[in-house]
C-alpha cells in the first residue's frame, strides 16, 4: 500500500490543533458517556484486571462500588468484582479521561466537552482536590461524603453556570494559563483561577443559597487542580480529532493504569500498545520516599499527548523544583520535545521561547529514531490504597510501546 | 584484568579517550582500554596486551577494560566510569543540545554547512538529511560506501550543494578551518584539493610565503576516481571561478584518473583566472599552458600561486580562435615530428578521444595514418608519408592534398598546420599554402591556425610569411604552447557550470551544524564561527530491526 506518512501526520496534527473544545455542561455519566452502563466502571490507562491492578486503582474501584451502593467494604467489593458482575473498561474507550485511577461510575457527574470544529465529544469526572481522594484510591466514608456533595450539590450548579456562560472555550483558557506559569498538567494554578473567575458570577446566579455559593466558590478557588479535569477532557477532544487518520504515526493516546502504560496511534485504530509503567523521579512529601510510590498512573498524560504538560514545561519554570532542576531544564525539556513532535501548536505558545508554539503531535518514528521518549509530568500516588498523593515528578514511558506500535504499523501498511 | 560492556552506549571517540586517560591515571591501574568494540578496535586492544578471548562485545558495545595490580583497584577504577563520563557542568544552566539535525537547523537557520564525523555506516544518512535541509556538507567520516558517495554527490550537484568528502580531513571556508585545518591568513588564493594533507600543506605554505587563502575546498580522496567523476572538484572549480575574492586558483590531488584529469583540465582552461595545478605523478603538457600553471610539488604550487598573485599575471583565456562547437573535429597536419608529439601531448590532456600517428599520453593510435578519425593529429614527416618523396618541410604537395581533403569533410571545424622555416626548408611555404587556405576560408567556416617556427633572420622572411597566412584568414602563432592552448580552448565546449548553484556556499559569517566529534564544534567556536553541536546518537540506539523498519517507512 502506498502511504504518505508525512501528509497523514500533517493532517492528524492539523486536526488536533484545529479542534476547539468547549466545556458545555456537567451531567451524570450514564446520561452522556457512550456505552456507559450501571455494571461498568471506567478506569485510567489501558485495560486492566482486578488481579493486576495497583493499590490506588483497587482502592478507587472499591470506593466507586460503595459510592454506587453495590458494595459495603473492600471484601464485598472484591467478591462483587471477581464474580464478574461488573466490567472494567478504559475511560479512553469511551471518549473519557480521568486523572490518577480515573475510576468513573455511571452515577458520577462528568464534564462534557464538545469539539465544535469536528463535532466529537469528550468527558472527565470532577476534581476532588487534595488529600484523601478517590482518584488516589481512598474510599473512607468522608471521601465518599465529599464525592456525594460534589455530585449532588456542586455539579448541578456548575451545569447551570456553564449554561448561563454559554459554554467555556477551554483552548482559549489554556492558551492564557500557559502565559501565566502553568503547563496544564502538574501545574494548573492559573487555569483554575481563570476557571473559577469565569464561572463565579454564574455560580452566584445559579442558586439562591448563599451558603452553597460560598462553599462551591471556596471549593473551586482553593483547589489549584480544579481545572485539571476539564483541561484533560479538552485535550482528549483535541487528541481524538487527530485519531483515525490512515497512515499517520502520531500518538493520540498515552495513559497509565498504575501497572501498564498504553499508547494508541492515529493510523492504527483502537489498538493498545502497552508496557510496564515507570517509577517517577521526583520530590516526595515529608515522610515518603520512592519506596512508597505506586507505579505511574492516570490519564492525565493526555495533556502531553495534546502538546501541553511536560511538553510546555518552558512555560512553567517553577515546576522544575519537583526534580530540583533549573529553569533552563524546563526550557530544555520543551526544546527536546520538539525533536519528536511533528508540529508547533498554533494555539498554545510559550513566551520564554519567543512565543514559539508548543511541541505537538508525537511521531512514534522520531521517538524510536532519536531514542527520545515523551516526557511526562505527573503526581505520584502511594502504592497503598487511600493514602493519596505523596509527591510529584517526571517519568518516561517504556520504549517498547513505541517499538511495538512501529512494528504493527509496518505490518499493517507495508507488510 | 577486569572489564565492563555497555551495550548500545555511544560516545564520541574523544570522550572515550578522555575516559581511558582518566582510568589509567587511577591508583593501581597499569593500563586501560576504552573503545567501541569494532573488530579493528579489538585488534588494537589485543595488540596492547589485553586478553579478549572471552569477551563477547560487538561493534555497538562500549568495551571498557582495565589492567591493574589488584582486583580491588580494577573494580575501584571501573566504579569511576560514570563519574569520569559525566560532562563538566557549566555554571548556571546547561545549554540545550539538539538531538536531530532538523532541530539544530531550526536553532541556526543561517547555517549553510553541516560537519559530519559520525561512524561511516551512519554518515550517509546524516548527509542525506543535511542535503534535504538545503545544507552543504563537510563529510569527515570515512568508511562511507562508494555507492553512497556517488549518490550523495549527484544529489548535491543537482540541487547546487557541495559534498566535501567522505574522508575529507580539512577545508577552509570563509576563513574558518573545518576539521584538521591550519590557522591560515585570508587572501585571494582559492584551493581545491582531493587530499587533506595536500590542502593543509599548500595553504600553510601560502600563508608562510605571505599569501592568503580565500577558500579551501576539500573533495575527499575518491572524488577524482572514475566512479565519482570529480563531481566535487568540478563544482569547486566553478565556485572559485565565480568567487569574487578568489584571484588565483590552486588545484591539487593525489594521482587522479585520466578521464577525470581531462574533465578538470578542460574546465580549468575555460576559467578566466590563473589555475595552478599539481597532480602528483602527472606529466603536464607544459609549465604554463594558457591560464594553467603546472607545479611539480605541493610547495611549488604554493610558491607559483603566491608569485602569480604578486605579479598579477593574468593570461586572458579568450582564444582568438573561435570555438568549433561540440559536434565538429580538429585536424592537425604537422611537418615537424616533435611539434606533432608536443601538440598531441598537450591536447590529449583536454580532448578525448584524440587520435594520432604519434600517440602519446592518453591519445589513441590512429588506425590508418592516411585517414583521420575524430580529433586527429598526424605527423606527415613519418616514414609512411615520405617514401619516394621529399620531407613535407620542403615539399608542400602532400600537405596541400591532405589539407583540401580535411577541409572538405563537413565534420572538420579547425585545421592546424605547422610551418617550419630555416635553412634547408622550403623557401616560400606561404606561396603554396596560403592560396589553398584562402580557398578553404572562402568556401566555409573552417578555422585555420598556423604555427610558424623560425626567426626573423631566416631566409624565408618570417614577417612576410606570417602576413600572408594572416591575409589568407589563418590565425598565426609563433609560440607552440600558446598555439596549442588557443586550439585547446577552441575545442572545448563553451564553459557552462554543471551545477545550478542557487546560492554560493560562501557567505560570511560562517555558521554550521556539527554532528559527531565535539572537538570540531569546539574548534568552530574558538574560531568565532556560529555553530551548534548535535548530540547525535545512532538511530534507534543502533537497533538494527528498528532502523530497518524506519528506513522502510521512509520509502513507502
Amino acid at each position: 500500500m502506498m502511504i504518505d506518512i508525512e501528509q497523514a501526520n500533517r493532517t492528524a496534527v492539523e486536526r488536533m490543533m484545529a479542534a476547539r473544545p468547549i466545556l458545555r455542561t456537567v451531567a451524570p455519566a450514564r446520561d452522556v458517556i457512550p456505552g456507559m452502563r450501571d455494571n461498568l466502571l471506567l478506569h485510567a490507562g489501558p485495560p486492566i484486571t482486578w488481579e493486576r491492578a495497583s493499590g490506588p486503582m483497587k482502592g478507587a474501584i472499591v470506593g466507586a462500588l460503595i459510592f454506587e451502593g453495590l458494595a459495603d467494604d473492600w471484601d464485598s467489593a472484591e467478591t462483587f468484582i471477581t464474580s464478574g458482575q461488573i466490567d472494567l473498561e478504559p475511560c479512553h474507550e469511551h471518549s473519557a479521561v480521568g486523572p490518577m485511577a480515573g475510576v468513573t461510575s455511571s452515577s458520577m457527574q462528568v464534564y462534557v466537552i464538545e469539539n465544535v470544529t469536528h463535532g466529537n465529544m469528550a468527558y472527565s469526572n470532577l476534581n476532588e482536590g487534595y488529600g484523601k481522594v478517590l482518584r488516589y484510591g481512598a474510599y473512607a466514608p468522608d471521601v465518599l461524603k465529599k464525592l456525594r456533595w460534589m455530585n449532588n450539590t456542586m455539579a448541578p450548579i456548575l451545569a447551570r453556570a456553564l449554561e448561563l456562560n454559554g459554554g467555556l472555550d477551554m483552548r482559549a483558557l489554556l492558551a492564557e494559563s500557559l502565559h501565566m506559569g502553568d503547563e496544564g498538567h502538574n501545574r494548573n494554578k492559573a487555569g483554575s483561577i481563570i476557571f473559577t473567575a469565569r464561572l463565579a458570577p454564574h455560580i452566584v446566579s445559579a442558586t439562591d443559597n448563599r451558603f452553597v455559593v460560598a462553599t462551591v466558590l471556596k471549593f473551586l478557588g482553593d483547589n489549584a487542580l480544579s481545572v485539571l479535569n476539564p483541561v484533560m477532557a479538552a485535550c482528549k477532544a483535541m487528541a481524538d480529532a487527530g485519531h483515525g487518520v490512515a497512515g499517520s504515526t502520531i500518538m493520540t493516546v498515552m495513559a497509565r493504569n498504575g501497572t501498564d502504560l498504553g499508547i494508541r496511534v492515529s493510523g492504527l485504530g483502537d489498538r493498545w500498545f502497552t508496557g510496564p509503567v515507570g517509577q517517577p523521579d521526583g520530590l516526595y512529601f515529608p515522610g515518603f520516599s520512592a519506596e512508597d510510590a505506586s507505579g505511574d498512573i492516570g490519564d492525565s498524560t493526555i495533556t502531553e499527548t495534546a502538546g501541553i504538560g511536560a511538553f510546555a514545561m518552558a512555560s512553567a519554570p517553577a515546576i522544575v523544583t519537583f526534580i530540583s532542576g533549573t529553569p533552563e531544564m524546563a526550557i530544555n525539556t520543551t526544546l527536546e520535545m520538539y525533536e519528536i513532535c511533528s508540529a508547533e501548536h498554533s494555539a498554545f505558545t510559550i513566551p520564554a521561547l519567543g512565543f514559539r508554539g508548543t511541541p505537538v503531535g508525537v511521531d512514534i518514528r522520531r521517538v524510536i529514531e532519536l531514542g527520545i521518549r515523551p516526557q511526562i509530568n505527573t503526581g505520584i500516588a502511594h502504592k497503598d490504597p487511600g493514602v493519596g498523593q505523596i509527591g510529584a515528578g517526571l517519568v518516561l514511558p517504556p520504549m517498547n510501546v513505541f517499538e511495538d506500535a512501529l512494528v504493527a504499523f509496518a505490518e499493517h501498511y507495508i507488510a | 584484568m577486569q572489564y565492563e560492556i555497555r551495550s548500545g552506549a555511544y560516545y564520541d571517540s574523544v570522550v572515550l579517550m578522555q575516559l581511558q586517560k582518566g582510568l589509567a591515571a587511577l591508583p593501581g591501574v597499569e593500563d586501560a582500554g576504552v573503545v567501541m568494540a569494532t573488530p579493528a578496535n579489538k585488534e588494537v586492544l589485543t595488540a596492547a596486551g589485553f586478553d579478549l578471548e572471552e569477551i563477547a562485545a560487538q561493534s555497538d558495545d562500549l568495551l571498557i577494560m582495565v589492567r591493574s595490580d589488584s582486583a580491588e583497584s580494577a573494580a575501584a577504577a571501573l566504579s569511576q566510569v560514570d563519574t569520569l563520563l559525566k560532562p563538566k557542568q557549566s555554571d548556571g544552566g546547561v545549554a540545550f543540545r539538539p538531538k536531530s539535525l532538523t532541530n539544530a537547523a531550526k536553532m541556526v537557520p543561517d547555517a549553510q554547512w553541516v560537519l559530519i564525523s559520525v561512524p561511516g555506516r551512519y554518515a550517509a544518512q546524516v548527509a542525506d538529511d543535511a542535503l534535504d535541509l538545503g545544507k552543504n556538507v563537510f563529510l569527515y567520516s570515512d568508511n562511507v560506501p562508494l555507492d553512497d558517495e556517488i549518490r550523495l554527490k549527484q544529489k548535491a550537484s543537482q540541487i547546487g550543494l557541495l559534498v566535501m568528502g567522505p574522508d575529507c580531513g580539512t577545508a577552509l571556508i570563509d576563513g574558518v578551518g573545518l576539521g584538521f585545518a591550519n590557522r591560515v591568513r585570508r587572501g585571494n588564493i582559492g584551493v581545491v584539493a582531493a587530499s587533506g594533507t595536500g590542502l593543509q600543506a599548500v595553504t600553510s605554505a601560502i600563508h608562510n610565503l605571505g599569501g592568503g587563502v580565500a577558500q579551501g575546498i576539500g573533495t575527499g580522496g575518491r572524488d577524482l576516481k572514475d566512479a565519482v567523476g570529480g563531481v566535487t572538484a568540478l563544482q569547486g572549480l566553478h565556485l572559485l571561478a565565480t568567487d569574487a575574492e578568489t584571484d588565483v586558483i590552486v588545484l591539487v590531488s593525489k594521482p587522479p584518473s585520466p578521464t577525470v584529469v581531462n574533465k578538470l583540465l578542460a574546465t580549468a582552461l575555460t576559467i578566466d583566472k590563473p589555475v595552478v595545478i599539481n597532480f602528483i605523478g602527472y606529466a603536464p603538457p607544459a609549465r604554463q599552458f594558457g591560464n594553467l600553471w603546472f607545479a611539480n610539488s605541493l610547495s611549488d604550487a604554493a610558491r607559483l600561486a603566491v608569485e602569480i598573485v604578486a605579479i598579477g599575471a593574468s593570461d586572458s583565456n579568450q582564444s582568438p580562435v573561435s570555438s568549433i562547437g561540440p559536434t565538429r573535429f580538429f585536424r592537425g597536419l604537422f611537418s615537424g615530428g616533435t611539434l606533432a608529439y608536443e601538440a598531441t601531448l598537450a591536447l590529449q590532456a583536454f580532448v578525448a578521444p584524440l587520435h594520432s600517428n604519434v600517440a602519446v599520453g592518453a591519445a589513441l593510435e590512429l588506425a590508418n595514418p592516411f585517414v583521420s578519425e575524430g580529433h586527429t593529429i598526424v605527423d606527415l614527416g613519418e616514414d609512411d608519408f615520405t617514401q619516394g618523396r621529399l620531407h613535407p618541410m620542403m615539399d608542400n604537395d602532400l600537405r596541400i592534398r591532405r589539407l583540401r581533403h580535411e577541409a572538405a569533410d563537413p565534420e572538420v571545424g579547425l585545421i592546424l598546420l605547422d610551418v617550419v622555416l630555416g635553412e634547408g626548408a622550403h623557401l616560400d611555404p606561404a606561396s603554396e599554402l596560403a592560396p589553398v587556405m584562402e580557398e578553404i576560408g572562402s568556401a566555409g567556416d573552417v578555422e585555420m591556425v598556423v604555427l610558424v617556427v623560425g626567426t626573423d633572420d631566416d631566409p624565408q622572411n618570417r614577417p612576410n610569411q606570417i602576413g600572408r597566412f594572416q591575409d589568407a584568414g589563418a590565425h598565426v602563432f609563433t609560440d607552440p604552447t600558446a598555439c596549442f592552448a588557443a586550439v585547446a580552448r577552441a575545442l572545448l565546449p563553451v564553459p557552462q557550470s554543471p551545477i545550478t548553484n542557487p546560492q554560493s556556499p560562501f557567505s560570511p559569517p560562517f555558521a554550521a551544524i556539527n554532528v559527531g566529534l565535539e572537538t570540531f564544534y569546539d574548534s568552530l567556536i574558538d574560531q568565532g564561527a556560529i555553530a551548534v553541536h548535535v548530540d547525535w546518537r545512532p538511530p534507534a540506539g543502533g537497533n538494527e530491526r528498528m532502523m530497518a523498519l524506519l528506513a522502510k517507512l521512509k520509502r513507502s
